[in-house]
């Protein structure tokens, strides 16, 4: 396993095999094709991102662009679903799902139990998230926290390249719709990537690094800045046991409460805001179920509760970082 | 009315008979205090689903409001499970897990009673778009009423479903009112088919008490559909006989004005007077459709009486395939 490949090419994989495996698997979204309706080049950008590129000339009608119309092409996705299709529907940003919310959560997450079971909407809502581009306030938030509040969906949250593809994939053949969150900063990174097709299973945790002195709960881009802190913590004799949940829910709660178990401490490093979020929800599972294993109090590394801010000055502030994690950890000392 | 065969008004006839007495019955019921949350009655309504649905088959979807039991009803869901369904029972069509809000049955092409009004016209052009990729023909119909014509789904879903010229429906029952609000207040046009030309696509208004009326509209927009022609807004105008929702007092309505439509534009009464007086049936043919569906009523609502309610177990299941 030489290859390397970067975060959004394996994206864009995977979204090909699955639309080459399974003929119900079709792609929806801003100019996922880009160019229609212009006397320009067709297939001009593959998602504002060009995420999706190259998939309209092997698909071609398969891959359908949508009008700036979060709420029906998002909604047409889930009907689409139910209807046996399965859809990928993209949005492009996802502090955009505001708009059309309510396909999400009253919609594609309740049909199944409203319906007494007999419901199956197997859509997948890719979207793009996060901070670090100085994009402000309605460009950049982390709403994992919020979708992974509504039971009927599941929510995933990609750190590694390997991880994005074997998730997506998982995601386009699961059952129940999923929301795939993309971290624009991760885009770029490369990492190994197996050129065959293959899932990584939802609710299973990946212990990036082990250790004995501290969990670290680290999600999405946190994954990496929560390495860093334990690299340079482990130059001072204090070894962190790092844990990517890879998927926000399922959670597997086993892997973080065996871990704090043996660590007696625990640090979640969440990029979201701090109220009702998945550092707060870790945090009270962890000390409803192991509060005896705990040395220190647990501590959690969020943004504030403010909204994204625009400066790059004020945003290297508002986001997370090694060396906040670093003074979390040496806080639950 | 000429291409209706006997058969044809016999069952069109069952289906609406079968609507008017589900209604006045769950009235009935919920006035004893036996029925739990919310309902909203279609009686006076049923000519519009009828008309629509006696042209689809089970391959064919429907999107529905919270005024769903004519639509269901229309689209084949078993009345004995609805009944049921309403009262709360593990033996209702969503095993009592939805209400009367959310009765769905996804083989026979209804998508469900929706609690949010206007939420039905993108899934509905979901629906047009999988029947699309299929490829044999099949269409989608959203109902939806004068309250929800000016949520912003339902007007995004007719700007998507015609750029994608998706074989779709756009049915709004046109009841006079948005909970207790008029439509010549929250609606500018004279009709709401009026908006059709804003899409580029035809635009219909036709008599919504009058089945025949229904039949061919519906009939001429779902051939369009199926043959890639597009979709159609068809808008039947009608009346509800009972207020927005059980318990609702209806102060908004000019008095008399109830009484006035169940005399004189009672879809079933219309129906009825076109369909004997062209001798295609007889009104003691209509007559014995009237007892086997009292008798069918009768037995819903004892079986829904006898039936367990959803037992603990039930309470955590079937909220995701798998977890």
């Amino acid at each position: 396993m030489s290859r390397k490949i970067s975060f959004k090419d394996a994206i864009n994989e995977a979204l090909s095999q699955e639309m080459e495996r399974d003929g119900s698997v079709i792609v929806m979204g801003l100019d996922n094709a880009g160019g229609r309706g212009t006397e320009g080049q067709l297939d001009a950008w593959g998602g504002v991102l060009g995420v999706t590129k190259g998939l309209y000339g092997k698909y071609g009608d398969r891959v359908i662009d949508t009008p700036i119309s979060e709420s029906s092409y998002i909604g047409a996705a889930v009907g689409a679903a139910a209807c046996g299709m399965r859809p990928v529907v993209e949005m492009m940003f996802s502090d955009f799902f505001g708009v059309c919310f309510d396909q999400m959560m009253n919609q594609a997450a309740k049909f199944r139990y409203m319906f007494g079971g007999k419901a199956v909407t197997p859509v997948t809502m890719r979207t793009c998230y996060g901070g670090g581009f100085r994009a402000a306030a309605q460009h950049s938030q982390v709403l994992y926290s919020v979708f992974a509040h509504i039971p009927g969906l599941k929510v995933v949250v990609p750190s590694t390249p390997y991880d994005a593809k074997g998730l997506l994939t998982q995601c386009i053949r699961d059952n129940d719709p999923v929301i795939f969150m993309e971290h624009k900063v991760l885009y770029a990174m490369k990492g190994e990537v197996p050129e065959e097709s293959y899932t990584i299973p939802f609710g299973k945790a990946n212990v990036v690094r082990e250790g004995k002195d501290a969990t670290i709960v680290a999600i999405g881009w946190m994954v990496h800045k929560a390495l860093q802190a334990a690299q340079s913590l482990s130059k001072a004799g204090v070894e962190c046991e790092v844990i990517d949940p890879r998927t926000v829910s399922p959670l597997d709660f086993d892997t973080i409460i065996k871990s704090v178990e043996k660590t007696g401490r625990l640090v979640i490093v969440d990029e979201s805001n701090p109220r009702c979020s998945m550092a707060s929800d870790i945090s009270s599972v962890v000390a409803q179920n192991a509060f005896k294993a705990l040395k220190g109090p647990i501590q959690m590394v969020t943004a504030p509760h403010t909204p994204s801010p625009f400066s790059g000055a004020l945003e290297d502030l508002y986001l997370p970082s090694p060396a906040k994690i670093e003074a979390a950890v040496k806080a639950t000392m | 009315m000429a291409e209706l065969k006997k058969e044809d008004l016999l069952k069109a006839y069952r289906t609406m008979r079968e609507i008017r007495d589900f209604e006045e019955r769950v009235h009935k019921e919920f006035a004893t205090g036996k029925i739990p949350g919310f309902v909203h009655l279609y009686a006076g309504e049923e000519a519009v689903a009828t008309g629509v649905c006696s042209h689809l088959t089970d391959d064919d979807r429907i999107t529905s409001t919270h005024r769903g039991h004519g639509h269901c009803i229309a689209k084949g869901v078993d009345i004995i499970g609805m009944m049921a369904e309403i009262f709360g029972k593990k033996t209702g069509s969503c095993c009592g897990k939805g209400g009367s809000m959310h009765i769905a049955d996804l083989e026979k092409g209804m998508l469900g009673a929706n609690g949010i009004v206007g939420a039905g016209g993108p899934l509905g052009c979901g629906a047009a778009l999988a029947a699309k990729f299929k490829g044999k023909g099949g269409v989608a119909v959203v109902f939806f009423g004068d309250g929800a014509s000016n949520q912003g789904t339902i007007l995004e879903s007719m700007n998507l479903a015609n750029i994608w010229n998706l074989p779709v429906i756009f049915l709004a029952e046109n009841n006079g009112y948005a909970e207790s609000t008029g439509v010549k207040y929250n609606v500018p046009t004279p009709n709401i088919a009026d908006r059709a030309a804003g899409f580029n696509m035809p635009g219909v208004t036709v008599d919504g008490n009058d089945f025949f009326a229904v039949y061919e509209a519906a009939g001429e927009a779902i051939k369009r559909a199926r043959e890639g022609g597009g979709p159609t807004l068809l808008e039947c105008k009608t009346n509800r006989f009972y207020g927005h929702f059980e318990g609702d007092a209806m102060t908004y309505k000019a008095p008399g004005e109830v009484k006035r439509q169940r005399e004189e534009c009672d879809c079933l009464k219309i129906f009825a007077a076109k369909a004997t007086a062209a001798g295609l049936v007889t009104a003691a043919e209509l007559e014995a459709i009237d007892k086997e569906v009292a008798a069918l009523i009768d037995e819903a609502v004892e079986k829904a009486l006898a039936a367990p309610n959803p037992t603990e177990a039930d309470l955590l299941t079937d909220v995701y395939v798998s977890y």
